[in-house]
């Protein structure tokens, strides 16, 4: 056989192409299932990481069982709401927040107020509620956004007066190592406890400030040095997610 | 088929100068200035780039053993295409395992697992050795270059992460009392964690090779 010929470069080309998508998509499929439950269990952790309840240390042997009943004991509801602060139906844990974010941006870009509301009723917002050790409740919200990479995502956890911030951790798909990336740490995500989101009766969000926030200031943190882009990222992400939310905390805020 | 040709040893001299050599004095990144780009990027911590440097090492050696089984059968003028297309499932092969059973780390390289699609080292080793030579040396040859890579790669990470963050594989190494928040003298700097400081950790490394290497030396 000519192995130069077009026929053969043709078929050697399609038969390539054949088998090698054939052992890509067995590989997908085999590995699918561990992936899947890898993700469900880093969601749990996030939520419980937000209030403090996520990882005791090294000495767990069973990493997954140990946050399955974690998140069993202290999660005691989980709920939607719409854009206006009324609950929904549906499951709370499998709602794809890169989905909402999507209508949240489609919410922001509309002028025509009517329209607005009208999407507003459109979305599903999952609500975690937290109950601690001493029985107060704490309600957990997710968060998604965009950085400079990719998206990112977190969950921020609110004290019963729906202002002041329990708690806070985020995550990304794609920052830069040991830049973006460091939103993801602890020492980036304890600056948010007991930062307030609302200024009176309207939402601030809370803002991150290159060059440093001054410790007294309720409603900024420390943006990342070298990761300007992912950091302001976070704080159009919190300043998306929490507006969407307003009506829900307006509504149960004391 | 020869028939009467004498099989050669599992790990003959060849076998093992060509497992040997690009770990010292055919070196991917310090001599033949290969795969730069991504020893930049996941230096920064230990961690990734250990895992970094294993999924390459993966990676070269199947895609020098697949090439080269291939190597009589694959048309010449889409040569790059089949090796491309080999690479590249290799390569979402281990992003996909590592999802499933490293999930933490695979969420700290993300691209950079992807990325290893477009590393020089690969290529380069597929076009000027595992196109050649049958598929054994090619296999060591490829996990020769692996190492190699992955070495410098865990060196710059050592220093990057020692002195940018106090830490290593995410444990802190320089004692905490000695930082400046805390009444130390000490403060990480901060520049070792950008870009461009593994640029000039690998220049350093570069150096300190060919002073000991003199025949690196271009003349």
């Amino acid at each position: 056989m000519n192995r130069n010929s077009n026929t053969y470069t043709f078929l050697y080309a399609a038969g390539l192409v054949v088998v090698v998508a054939s052992a890509l998509a067995i590989a997908t499929i085999g590995l699918k299932e561990p992936q899947e439950k890898n993700i469900a269990i880093e969601k749990k952790l996030n939520i419980l990481s937000t209030v403090g309840k996520g990882m005791p240390g090294d000495e767990i042997t069973d990493r997954d069982t140990y946050i399955e009943t974690q998140y069993d004991k202290y999660i005691v509801e989980s709920f939607i709401v719409d854009g206006c602060g009324e609950r929904k139906e549906g499951d709370a844990f499998r709602v794809n927040m890169k989905e909402e974010y999507d209508k949240i941006k489609t919410i922001k870009q509309t002028s025509d107020e009517a329209q607005q509301a009208a999407l507003r009723v459109n979305l599903t917002l999952p609500v975690f509620v937290y109950k601690d050790d001493d029985a107060r409740l704490k309600c957990i919200i997710p968060v998604y956004g965009t950085g400079l990479w990719g998206p990112l995502w977190g969950y921020v956890a609110l004290n019963d007066d729906f202002n002041t911030v329990y708690g806070a951790i985020f995550d990304h798909k794609g920052e830069t190592p040991g830049l973006g990336a460091e939103i993801a740490t602890q020492a980036f995500a304890k600056q948010f406890v007991g930062k307030q989101i609302f200024d009176g009766h309207t939402l601030t969000s809370i803002k991150v400030v290159k060059g440093g926030a001054p410790e007294t200031d309720l409603h900024g943190v420390d943006a990342i040095s070298g990761g300007t882009i992912t950091s302001r990222g976070v704080e159009d992400m919190l300043q998306d997610c929490l507006d969407a939310y307003e009506a829900f905390f307006t509504k149960n805020k004391k | 088929m020869t028939g009467q040709k004498e099989k050669e040893p599992l790990f003959s001299t060849k076998i093992l100068r060509l497992l040997m050599t690009p770990i010292n004095k055919g070196n991917p990144i310090t001599v033949l200035v290969l795969g730069v780009c991504s020893s930049l990027a996941v230096t920064a911590k230990m961690k990734p780039a250990m895992v970094m440097a294993i999924s390459v090492i993966v990676v070269t050696g199947f895609a020098s053993f697949i090439i080269s089984l291939l190597r009589n059968t694959i048309p010449n003028r889409i040569r790059i295409i089949v090796q491309l297309v080999v690479v590249a499932a290799l390569v979402i092969l281990v992003d996909q395992v590592l999802r499933a059973y490293a999930y933490e780390v695979s969420k700290q390289l993300s691209v950079f697992v992807g990325l290893i699609i477009t590393n020089c080292i690969i290529m380069g080793r597929i076009e000027a050795f595992a196109l050649g030579n049958k598929p054994w040396p090619s296999f060591v040859d490829g996990i020769g270059n692996g190492i190699g890579y992955g070495l410098i790669l865990i060196l710059v990470a050592f220093f990057r992460e020692l002195l940018g963050s106090g830490t290593l594989f995410g444990y802190q190494v320089i004692p905490e009392n000695w930082y400046i928040a805390q009444g130390g003298f000490y403060e990480n700097n901060g520049l070792m964690i950008l870009p461009p400081m593994a640029l000039i950790m690998v220049g350093v490394i570069i150096w300190v090779q060919r002073s000991f290497n003199k025949q690196l030396i271009e003349k």
